[in-house]
């Protein structure tokens, strides 16, 4: 549920910077001189940091911390399996 | 030339900053020299991934753009990667940064290897991130030269600007690894976006108040168009919204992601990234659009007229006449211009250094194509097994020297132009290789002959798109030449600035069909071992 919301919201905000209602017009401006092309798309800009916000508060992917934290079940000692080893988790088929 | 002191002493304290991280390190290993020994804290990790990701493009470039484009250029290349790219930190860099710390990876090909179980796949897949990546070390170096042959007036010469900052970031990369480049661009950062605040009041106190400016701008029939945004077209401005993706499928952001110390620290880079962006283009923006103001300027007279003629009499003018013209209305320099009218002295050498250090990132891609080179080639080739962990790092070292001559032997050669085109279709080329990253971690089903697919099509299609815009000249300001049309319908057209697609930028299709490709043909082959999806997917 958390996720679908979170899915909605990010859509809707990558729909909303697609402003074509402002296309054609320079004004109303800002402080008396910031184009509302300019001022929208700042305001847009702290939309997106209020939404990374909500996503780290709310949807923070905790699991990967332990995920991160386990050995690997293959072999369980990540710093001596050494990754470059063309034998790498003895799983590689040659076709390639 | 007192500004290209400032510069000067800039680059010493850089230099200075890769010689302490190097006495700092006190392993040697590979991890220590190319990750930071998966050390960075969680302001170094924001502001350096931040300084990554912004070179001299997006300081010297947008005002630029901004100058001869207008405020559209905010929202084109800045508002959509304020969502996309911390989105994709959030998603894709917190799970890169995991699996690197479970299983060593050092880069993403490592990854691709053992999640998709292949070997010279990886090369493959190395050699078109490689190719990619090799056009902005030498767009770093022209930089540096053209910067501060520009901050000291032509007193120091092209080939000793680009001599020398070549050798500073050689210096810093070659000693301080990852930990020096990290800190310089922590110290970079923080330069550019304290100081850029400072500009943008004096700037605007200079011009007798920015509501001036832009009332002057919006009287004038020739630039009140520049407020707007009505000489784009909105697909071409969609377009632009795949253009991020490419941020987290450059290797040096991608390798980046695995330094933190804990995941802990992608939290703050997330959040305030948008704000980091929002500080440091906005104002370029602006500037560049109310440079237009300073006619006074000769040099900003000469773009004008420029402009104007090629708006005029662009399609009476032979193609090479009209790439005369483009060049005169370059305009990357205007900051450095409004810099040199309106800022006090110290001033104007400060924010010189802090244009340098944007010039200068190209550190990072450097460092990446080293640590690439080190574990996806040398190692990876049995290389690290047959000499050892010393051997590699000596190596990756070697490699720093040899590419940052290379690039600068090439900067002294080749004309610029050249290589910002080739900046720009690597823009494209990494948001099509996005879909490898998202689908070897987010799709069990992805397979190696998907990934090949994705990734010999990115390679095409960049090559097919430098060959069509290279055969067929740009034309003038107007309507584009339509090279292929179905039904009435324009399917491939050249337009002023580039290629379009069904009337979007190629990246939008280079993008989508990257990604149908993937999925096509792995739902088509045979996957990786159960054991294998289990250790990236657990239940």
């Amino acid at each position: 549920m958390k996720r679908t919301l979170f899915a909605g919201i990010v859509l809707a905000l990558f729909l909303l910077h697609q402003d074509i209602w402002f296309w054609k017009s320079s004004g109303p401006f800002l402080f008396g001189f910031l184009p509302i092309a300019l001022s929208y798309h700042a305001l847009y800009s702290i939309a997106a940091a209020v939404l990374m916000w909500a996503l780290v508060k709310y949807a923070w992917p905790s699991h990967l911390d332990q995920y991160a934290s386990e050995s690997d079940p293959l072999d369980g000692n990540k710093s001596a399996r050494g990754v470059n080893t063309p034998q790498i988790g003895g799983l590689r088929d040659k076709e390639d | 030339m007192i500004p290209a002191l400032f510069v000067f002493a800039y680059l010493a304290i850089v230099l200075y900053i890769g010689i302490f991280a190097f006495r700092r390190s006190r392993r040697a290993g590979a991890e220590d020299y190319f990750l930071a020994g998966r050390s960075l804290g969680p302001y170094v990790f924001l502001f350096s991934l931040f300084g990554t990701n912004m070179t001299a493009f997006s300081i010297l470039g947008s005002s630029g753009h901004a100058f001869n484009n207008g405020v559209v250029t905010y929202g084109l290349m800045a508002s959509c990667s304020a969502l996309i790219i911390p989105l994709t930190i959030f998603l894709v860099g917190t799970r890169l940064w995991a699996l690197g710390k479970k299983f060593g990876f050092m880069t993403p090909v490592q990854m691709f290897r053992d999640r998709w179980e292949c070997s010279h796949i990886g090369t493959v897949i190395f050699t078109v991130q490689a190719a990619l990546l090799v056009p902005y070390i030498i767009i770093g170096v022209m930089g540096g030269g053209t910067t501060l042959s520009a901050i000291s007036g032509g007193r120091v010469p092209y080939w000793f600007g680009g001599a020398l900052v070549a050798l500073v970031v050689m210096c810093y990369v070659f000693f301080g690894g990852m930990r020096g480049t990290a800190w310089v661009n922590t110290f970079q950062t923080i330069l550019f976006l304290c100081f850029g605040a400072i500009a943008v009041i004096v700037i605007g106190s200079g011009m007798g108040g920015f509501k001036n400016a832009v009332d002057a701008l919006r009287s004038a029939p020739a630039t009140a168009a520049l407020l707007s945004r009505e000489r784009i077209s909105p697909l071409f401005f969609f377009s632009y919204s795949f253009i991020p993706l490419s941020s987290i499928a450059f290797p040096h952001i991608a390798i980046f992601c695995l330094t933190a110390r804990k995941m802990e620290q992608f939290k703050r880079t997330v959040i305030f990234y948008p704000i980091c962006i929002l500080m440091l283009w906005l104002p370029c923006c602006f500037l560049g659009v109310v440079a237009n103001r300073m006619t006074d300027a000769p040099q900003i007279q000469r773009k004008l007229e420029a402009r104007r003629e090629l708006a005029a009499q662009g399609s009476q003018l032979t193609p090479d006449e009209r790439d005369s013209l483009r060049e005169k209305m370059g305009a990357d320099d205007v900051l450095l211009l409004l810099l040199d009218r309106y800022a006090p002295i110290w001033l104007a050498g400060l924010l010189g250094a802090g244009i340098m250090a944007a010039v200068m990132a190209s550190d990072s891609q450097i460092l990446a194509l080293s640590t690439m080179f080190t574990e996806d080639i040398f190692a990876f080739y049995e290389g690290k097994a047959r000499f050892g962990e010393a051997v590699q790092v000596y190596t990756g070292r070697i490699f720093v020297v040899a590419v940052t001559i290379v690039a600068y032997v090439i900067a002294l050669k080749a004309p610029q132009s050249i290589f910002e085109l080739a900046v720009q279709y690597a823009f494209s080329g990494y948001a099509a290789l996005a879909p490898l990253l998202i689908a070897a971690l987010f799709w069990k089903g992805s397979s190696k002959w998907g990934a090949l697919a994705a990734t010999v099509w990115t390679a095409f299609a960049v090559i097919a798109v430098a060959v069509f815009q290279a055969s067929i000249p740009a034309p003038a300001p107007g309507p584009p030449v339509v090279a292929w049309s179905l039904g009435g319908i324009d399917i491939l057209s050249r337009t002023p600035g580039g290629t379009a697609v069904l009337g979007f930028m190629p990246v939008a299709p280079m993008t989508l069909v990257s990604t149908a490709l993937i999925v096509l043909v792995s739902l088509l082959t045979r996957k990786p071992a159960p054991q294998t999806i289990a250790r990236y997917f657990p239940k």
